[in-house]
């Protein structure tokens, strides 16, 4: 299986606080990654620095075969211009704990914008796909609504329809069900792990452990801006070999 | 649960079964209405006075109303105010732009700007623009003085004002909007420009509008300033009539009805922006 994200020793911090502290990790394509963690572990920031939303101050991640954000000359990395790394990020879709839809533009609008405004497809392919995805994430009424119209899991299940309106390669989540009201959390890991089950590659920061060992090829668990310890979800879910794995379970489960 | 099980479950032993049928008496507001009914009372008479004072001479306001010096004046005003808030807009928009950009030079020359031009009083501002030809009698081969023509220098007076208080309102509407609106556009993948125009500007109207509104009116009301320079505005016009006539009080009421009449209409505009720049916010539901 060929490796779709490939990240190299990859250090970030904020100001003093260091952050990340040097991760490796692979991604496989078609596979899918769940990344555990309590807060502050550095998962979130992990996961924005594969689409270039935080910049790496150490080390360097490659999506399928490519640098992100940056292009390689000998042994210095330049940064790409901003026209580059956009064209990047819509091959990488990116789903955010509170959605961020556009609050001022309806459902169907929200999804459009990128196919038209970044790929230039026809406005009118790309009201034709995105109603297609609308139907897929069981929205197909909600076109004309504005989002603050709907309950949170539809509007992550729109987001998650604008995420895929790009066709992306990659699917990044981050905590895509933290805002949601308990009993809204399934409709959303539904849509997830149906796009899990159509094989599309996908890295998920959740606490969600049930999504985990139901979905996941591959779970990683962070903590202080290190991988601690990654594997099947058998092995790191029932048979943590870490300690700090092990208390972290004991607490969310 | 029906109302007589819970009329029989909160009732104390001294109060009737039907509860339903006891009448509420609300508390009596003496004080409003007495506050009501005073306030009513002066208006009243203010009115009276001002209908039964010959000196206003309703009569004189109605003959010069609509005439043609008063509607020239008018129009100025119009046009005028006009252009001060498109110029004054667009300058304020690149200040407030670069303001927020990440680049400290501009950043810096953009606090500078506004902390100069809202220090400096209109009326100072404009006569100083006014004499510019004592610092610079000639610009590019021309006569200062022609360049800077009362009209000129009431454009670039109150647009340079205006401006530096555009600014600050445009570089509010745009902290306004949520940062996860500008992630999301960019994890999309939209352009600088297309970020900027469809995602974070068209949300910014929302707090940009009413207190660009607030700013409208004002320019309108603060452009009679440029009376001062003998430019021929609403003002200045029925000024030129009462020098001639001493019919200070009623050509002074024609200005005023004007003034007044043109900020309503330009307020009932501003519902209209405001409602169309609501859309998709809650309260629209």
């Amino acid at each position: 299986m060929t490796v779709m994200v490939d990240i190299r020793s990859v250090h970030k911090s904020f100001g003093p606080l260091e952050v990340l502290k040097g991760i490796d990790l692979a991604v496989r394509t078609g596979e899918v990654t769940v990344i555990l963690g309590p807060s502050g572990s550095g998962k979130s920031t992990l996961l924005r620095t594969i689409n270039h939303l935080e910049k790496v101050d150490r080390g360097r991640i490659s999506v399928d075969g490519s640098l992100v954000g940056y292009r390689r000359s000998g042994d210095k990395l330049y940064e790409l211009r901003e026209r580059e790394i956009l064209r990047q990020r819509t091959r990488i879709g990116f789903v955010f704990q509170n959605f961020n839809l556009f609050p001022h533009l309806t459902v169907l609008d929200n999804i459009v914008e990128a196919p038209v405004s970044a790929l230039k497809r026809p406005r009118k392919d790309a009201v034709e796909a995105a109603r297609a995805l609308l139907d897929r994430v069981g929205l197909a009424d909600k076109a004309d609504a504005y989002p603050k119209q709907l309950s949170g899991g539809q509007q992550q299940r729109v987001a998650i329809a604008r995420a895929l309106a790009l066709e992306p390669k990659l699917l990044l989540f981050d905590e895509p069900t933290s805002a949601l009201d308990p009993e809204l959390v399934g409709e959303v890991l539904d849509v997830i792990k149906d796009l899990a089950h159509q094989g599309t590659t996908m890295i998920v920061v959740t606490h969600e452990i049930g999504f985990a060992r139901e979905v996941a090829d591959t779970v990683v668990f962070m903590d202080d801006g290190r991988i601690v310890e990654q594997g099947a979800p058998g092995d790191v879910l029932d048979r943590p070999r870490h300690e700090r794995t092990r208390s972290f379970l004991s607490k969310v489960l | 649960m029906s109302s007589d099980t819970l009329a029989k479950t909160s009732a104390a032993p001294d109060i009737p079964e039907q509860a339903d049928s006891l009448r509420i008496v609300p508390q009596r507001r003496l004080g409003q209405w007495t506050a009501a009914v005073a306030v009513l009372v002066l208006l009243g008479l203010a009115v009276t006075s001002v209908v039964r004072n010959k000196a206003f001479q309703w009569g004189v306001v109605g003959d010069y109303f609509t005439s043609d010096s008063v509607l020239r004046g008018l129009w100025l005003t119009l046009w005028l105010t006009a252009v001060v808030m498109v110029l004054g807009f667009a300058l304020g928009t690149l200040l407030a732009a670069a303001r927020l950009s990440a680049n400290p030079v501009l950043r810096s020359v953009s606090w500078g700007y506004v902390w100069l031009f809202r220090s400096i009083p209109i009326l100072v501002q404009l006569l100083l623009w006014f004499n510019i030809g004592a610092l610079y009698p000639e610009l590019l081969g021309v006569k200062t003085v022609n360049l800077f023509t009362p009209i000129a220098v009431a454009i670039i007076g109150l647009t340079l004002h205006e401006a530096a208080y555009a600014a600050e309102v445009v570089r509010g509407g745009i902290l306004s909007v949520d940062r996860g609106q500008i992630e999301a556009a960019q994890a999309l993948g939209l352009s600088r420009w297309r970020r900027w125009w469809r995602i974070v500007l068209p949300q910014a109207m929302r707090s940009i509008v009413p207190p660009a509104g607030n700013m409208l009116i004002g320019t309108l009301k603060g452009t009679s300033i440029i009376s001062v320079i003998a430019v021929q505005d609403l003002l200045f016009s029925v000024q030129l009539v009462y020098h001639r006539t001493y019919q200070v009080i009623p050509l002074l009421m024609v200005a005023t009805l004007w003034y007044t009449v043109v900020t309503s209409v330009l307020g009932l505009g501003q519902y209209y922006v405001e409602k169309h720049y609501a859309r998709g916010s809650e309260r629209t539901r």
